[in-house]
């Protein structure tokens, strides 16, 4: 614990805190990427049914593929086009990016495939036209099992970008990757728990926001609370 | 790819399958093992359940390098001893298993275990030859994602320097040479997908009763 509560650690260019900067900076630009590819993607096979394969097929061989291999695959192979500091930039967010699409994609699919028939049969009779039952009906109902999706992409994506330090990506796996080289146990300690807080954090706060603009009627939480439970209660007055 | 190198280091590279093998097999069965009581508890206490399931996630977060490192704090082992490997793999199989049983126990159809109590099974009983048989698809199912990324996580190890076949990917990094990282790549997917039909295979033959075409 030495490492984490010396002063001389919290400042200058590799500092704690820039080091938590830069693995945010990389973990949210590959969400956003991931979400921006995986998203659409999502909608338009669980709307369409085409192209079912891809969730199955993709999601399985994905998580079969190491992320240190094919970190290092991607380096050797990116970095002698790229000298400077792109040539591992970029092969780490290939693979962050390559990470976090299999679980946004299929938990898009399923939950565009989960919403109930009903609710888009009862907008199409209200004359809601095909994009607005998208917007209004398809995506808030599926929005649950979107973020959820969406958190676990990217806590997979911080535990990667901690890996790719290896390959001299800048972020908390630096304290993880030097202590080892330095035999500095506790810098590793130190990088360990600072990763695993990032990573706590970040799934609380996906679970908060999760609570906070998924439809209350979705989750039934109102449903539980207000009236409907309440007449059992009441005494019955003859 | 250089055919005759991975000639020379065949005998290494049989040798770091093997402790790739040992470090995803061990924590497989070891976590399921614990995952089936804890899971039990979890399905038959309504308050329990919240909270196992709620520490299995939390569990689930922490990265993998980091829980490699952290565990040697907790176990007073050193930092190079495969068995924290053994230990973390441990821990994301049980996080991932304790809600995969509880859910498998609770798909169990009401009237099966009414039936199974009808016909004079004791709860226990009823547990090892009704409930658990019946539950056994959706156990098989959360296994298989298990064993196929330990298989993944296994090789995160080599970063430390614990030889299985994320060493090749370390060794090729510092050669600046493909062939060992292919060639880790390639077993470590093979080694998943042997894992994963052993699974599907080990499902068929504990539930003779479901259709010989089985959706994988």
């Amino acid at each position: 614990m030495n490492y984490l509560f010396d002063p001389r650690h919290w400042t200058g260019a590799d500092g704690i805190p820039t080091l938590i900067g830069e693995h945010l900076l990389y973990s949210l630009i590959a969400l956003a990427i991931a979400a921006v590819i995986a998203v659409p993607l999502g909608i338009y096979i669980g709307v369409t049914g085409k192209g079912v394969f891809l969730i199955a097929g993709l999601a399985n061989a994905l998580r079969a593929l190491p992320s240190v291999g094919l970190l290092i695959l991607l380096v050797l192979l990116i970095s002698p086009a790229f000298p400077s500091k792109m040539g591992y930039i970029l092969p780490s967010l290939i693979v962050l990016v390559l990470l976090a699409v299999p679980p946004i994609l299929t938990n898009t699919y399923a939950g565009v495939r989960a919403v109930d028939a009903a609710a888009v049969d009862a907008a199409r009779g209200m004359g809601f036209r095909t994009m607005k039952i998208l917007t209004d009906v398809q995506l808030p109902c599926s929005l649950p099992l979107v973020l959820s999706g969406v958190r676990s992409a990217l806590l997979q994506i911080i535990s990667t970008a901690t890996i790719a330090a290896y390959i001299s990506l800048g972020g908390l796996g630096r304290l993880l990757i030097d202590g080892k080289a330095q035999n500095d146990y506790s810098q590793m300690v130190a990088g360990a728990v600072l990763v695993a807080l990032l990573a706590l954090f970040f799934d609380q706060l996906l679970a908060f926001i999760t609570r906070r603009v998924v439809s209350p009627g979705l989750t039934r939480r109102t449903i539980k609370s207000a009236s409907i439970a309440e007449p059992a209660k009441t005494p019955v007055t003859v | 790819m250089n055919i005759e190198w991975l000639g020379r280091q065949f005998d290494t590279i049989v040798f770091l399958l093997g402790w790739h093998v040992l470090l995803t097999v061990i924590p497989l069965i070891l976590g399921l093992l614990i995952a089936l009581p804890l899971g039990w508890w979890a399905h038959r206490s309504r308050r329990i359940y919240p909270l196992l399931v709620g520490v299995a996630g939390l569990l689930y977060t922490v990265p993998s390098l980091a829980l490699f490192v952290l565990l040697p704090l907790v176990l007073g082992t050193k930092i190079l001893d495969p068995l924290n490997i053994v230990a973390a793999l441990t821990i994301y199989t049980v996080a991932l298993l304790v809600r995969v049983v509880a859910d498998a126990l609770e798909s169990v159809p009401e009237d099966t275990v009414q039936a199974a109590k009808a016909m004079g099974y004791r709860s226990w009983q009823s547990l090892l030859k009704v409930e658990l048989p019946v539950g056994v698809p959706v156990i098989s199912a959360g296994l298989r994602v298990a064993a196929v990324s330990n298989v993944s996580l296994v090789s995160v190890a080599a970063l430390l320097g614990i030889p299985q076949l994320g060493s090749l990917f370390t060794q090729g990094f510092q050669l600046r040479f493909f062939t060992p990282i292919i060639a880790g790549i390639l077993l470590c997917v093979i080694l998943a997908m042997i894992l994963d039909g052993l699974i599907i295979l080990l499902n068929r033959w504990l539930t003779p009763w479901t259709p010989k075409v089985v959706a994988s």
